[in-house]
């Protein structure tokens, strides 16, 4: 490997004029109709914030409720949203929300936003290719997406057994989604699966065609940016995990209305085999959730430290490795439905192999600082962060892995706790820090670094509190999707909720700061980030035109070690 | 760059992602019945085997020849919730030889006032005994209709497999639990 992705430099269309490189069409063809992937990845983006919100939001109703023990709002929101107030109506509230929030965050919120959004914008970007492969095709793929979140939405007006709304866990275990939850919420909701789910195969489509067959000449697999590399993979896992729970959400669907009995017992079926079916998607799914973010962490990284990544082959391989593997420990989940003892040995071994290479991207990453000339930016720190508290997460992670442990902390906040710090830390820092390594890119204005840092700060704080102490929590026992608990646990629980404000305040400096970018940001440069940012996007203009690439970047070897490089600068050692 | 050849090369490769994506939703489905074959193959989970009498005569001898000693088998009963059924092993335990042939018998009476049908589901606890109990005849092998007021002795002829002495997991095992659980069947009256 004399040469890799971070170190190429390519001959862009962008000085020559093209007469129709900014050709815009009409607003409601541009944004209602579009096949740019620019623009539907800005379209992903904007629906992922807003879906963030009310996923967010939804999360400030539980911290509020678990603030102390007792049922102290959950009525108050049952009368809000129509309903009678009751004991069981209050409590299926609860079941409504937790639904809501893992069924939002993880299919609304963190994959449009890492793959629709900054994916479909960089992809084809980083490649040099003029779009994605299918273009329309990507737009049936956002209003599919939209459709399953208006689906979602929906199925909260609708009954769903002992209250409005589908609360049966974003796992949708039978039979409490079967037999247990009469009425159409659930049904929509699983609709709304399938939608987002068809959409986001239709998506793994294209980026997979993208990627194999459209990148410029020179531009070879071994070259590819990281975060190309991670959007094959990821578009890999969701195209072979994601039919898996098409077929289980089917089966429910017609066990729920057309009297099959898959998963029910009285006729043959078995509950059981559900949970292998979610699981063997949902395990593939969290690596859904987080390989972008790694191939985000991987450019930001190289950028900050002005050193090509540590260690790029074995990055790239890492990241196919993690996606194998993510497909064959998916009973680790289900450790305490009655797995035999050499079961939960093998699942327990093969979970922790993971650590192995995961542990090489967080090694190498280390390394690509390591020696840099480190610049402090607001990505930067944000990818710090990530690789900090993905940490943290991974560690409880090899921890729960074991099946004897797992059976003690089986759904409880301990577990909350884990997949919290590798979701709404690993995922969410690596879309904050992708989101202002890439903002003056996509809209051309810089943000404020000085309240993006203050973001940073104010969000770590808030989250490590939100989620630090429900390792303790876990840890003394309380179980997790309870709106009610003893009073042992209200201190933590109290902190926590003291957490979640601390948290929704770095929110409002975020949204200032997009406000204050959008309308008085400064005019970003095409690359605001200097020598260190050597990847393609950085050749376009800021934003890129509407259509780039037109004439074809050609990627040449260049051993940046000897040569200065074509404009002049010398190449950074 | 959007030329004919690179479209058509795009939807060749377009198609080969799809035909995976269908693949994978075949073999979602598929996983019902292959979970159900693994599971009669392995006796994963507790799954318990069916035998038949020639089977059983083998086991017998097998039994004899290695000097298998006993194993205490306890019975129990439950049914699904909203099933007016009273459902109760007639013994609480049995100490059987290993290899030897042994009839166990349930009671099922129908405390309602129309006739029902009840299909039992079966499970042994611990889970690696799954795969060394052997049925013979049960009366879980088919459904079962109880008219109102019907009581019933219905018969499970069993044994366990003497090549459970030769599994170290099975080394700690001195009781093996036989459960059954009745479910009104679906699809019946």
């Amino acid at each position: 490997m004399a040469t890799t992705a971070d170190r190429f430099e390519a001959h862009s269309d962008r000085d020559h004029a093209h007469h129709d490189a900014d050709h815009k069409p009409a607003f409601f063809a541009r944004w209602f109709m579009s096949t740019n992937h620019k623009d539907i990845g800005t379209l992903y983006l904007i629906f992922a914030i807003f879906a963030g919100i009310i996923g967010g939001a939804i999360s400030g109703i539980m911290r509020a409720e678990l603030a102390a023990p007792g049922i102290q709002y959950l009525g108050w929101w049952v009368n809000f949203m129509g309903g009678e107030a009751n004991f069981d109506a209050n409590l299926h509230l609860w079941n409504v929300l937790i639904t809501a929030h893992g069924l939002i965050m993880v299919f609304f919120m963190v994959m449009p936003a890492m793959i629709g959004g900054f994916g479909n914008w960089f992809v084809p970007l980083m490649i040099g290719a003029p779009d994605m492969a299918f273009p329309r095709m990507n737009n049936i793929s956002f209003w599919l997406t939209v459709a399953g979140f208006t689906s979602l939405m929906l199925s909260t007006f609708v009954p769903g057994g002992t209250g409005m709304g589908a609360g049966i866990g974003w796992t949708a275990y039978a039979p409490l989604s079967t037999s247990g939850a009469p009425g159409p919420a659930v049904d929509f909701a699983i609709f709304s699966l399938h939608l987002a789910g068809a959409g986001s195969i239709l998506g793994a489509i294209n980026f997979i065609t993208t990627i194999f067959n459209m990148r410029a000449p020179g531009m070879t697999l071994h070259k590819m940016p990281l975060f190309v590399w991670s959007m094959l993979v990821t578009a890999f896992l969701l195209l072979l995990a994601l039919p898996v729970l098409a077929a289980a959400i089917t089966m429910l669907l017609t066990d729920r209305n057309f009297g099959t009995t898959f998963f029910d017992a009285s006729g043959g079926g078995d509950p059981i085999l559900y949970q292998h079916l979610f699981w063997f998607f949902g395990h593939p799914e969290v690596y859904i959730m987080i390989l972008p973010g790694f191939g985000m962490i991987s450019q930001i990284i190289a950028t900050f430290s002005k050193k090509p990544v540590f260690g790029y082959l074995g990055m790239a391989y890492a990241m196919v490795a993690i996606g194998v593997v993510g497909f064959v420990v998916w009973a680790h989940h289900m450790y305490t439905v009655g797995l035999d003892v050499n079961t939960k040995m093998y699942f327990t071994a093969a979970t922790m192999v993971i650590a192995v290479p995961t542990g090489v991207k967080i090694f190498s990453w280390i390394a690509t600082m390591w020696g840099g000339s480190i610049e402090f930016k607001s990505p930067m720190v944000w990818a710090i962060g990530m690789i900090f508290l993905f940490t943290v997460g991974g560690v409880t992670g090899v921890y729960l892995a074991n099946g004897g442990i797992d059976d003690v902390v089986h759904d409880t906040y301990f577990v909350v706790a884990h997949f919290h710090y590798v979701l709404s830390m690993g995922a969410v820092f690596s879309l904050f820090a992708a989101f202002y390594y890439w903002f003056p890119k996509m809209s051309g204005r810089m943000h404020s670094e000085l309240l993006a840092h203050l973001h940073f700060w104010v969000f770590f704080i808030g989250v490590n509190v939100i989620f630090f102490p429900m390792h303790f929590l876990g840890l003394q026992g309380m179980p997790r999707r309870y709106p009610d608990y003893t009073p042992a646990y209200e201190g933590f629980n109290h902190m926590a909720t003291v957490g979640y404000m601390i948290m929704a305040a770095s929110m409002v400096i975020f949204f200032v700061n997009i406000i204050y970018a959008l309308f008085a940001g400064k005019k970003a440069a095409d690359n605001p980030w200097g020598e260190g940012a050597t990847t393609l996007e950085w050749t376009l203009s800021s934003p890129p035109p509407y259509h780039q690439f037109e004439t074809l970047p050609v990627i040449e070897d260049i051993d940046h070690h000897n040569h200065p490089q074509p404009n002049g600068k010398a190449a950074p050692a | 760059m959007n030329t004919l050849a690179m479209r058509r090369s795009n939807l060749k490769v377009g198609l080969l992602a799809a035909a995976m994506g269908l693949a994978m939703l075949g073999l979602g489905f598929a996983a019902v019945p292959l979970y159900r074959l693994f599971c009669q193959v392995t006796g994963f989970g507790g799954t318990t085997m069916r035998a038949t009498e020639s089977d059983a005569a083998i086991a017998e001898r097998l039994a004899r020849s290695a000097g298998a000693g006993t194993i205490s088998i306890r019975f129990d009963a439950s049914q699904d919730r909203g099933l007016p059924w009273r459902f109760v092993p007639a013994q609480s335990t049995q100490q059987v030889a290993i290899g030897q042939r042994q009839m166990a018998f349930y009671t099922a009476r129908n405390n309602s006032d129309r006739p029902i049908t009840g299909r039992a589901t079966f499970n042994v606890e611990p889970e690696q005994a799954g795969k060394y109990f052997n049925k013979i005849q049960c009366f879980c092998f088919t459904e079962q209709t109880l008219q109102p007021g019907e009581e019933v002795r219905m018969p499970v002829l069993y044994y366990v497999d003497p090549k459970a002495v030769d599994d170290p997991n099975m080394a700690q095992v001195e009781q093996v639990t036989l459960s059954y659980t009745f479910h009104q069947a679906k699809d019946a009256p």
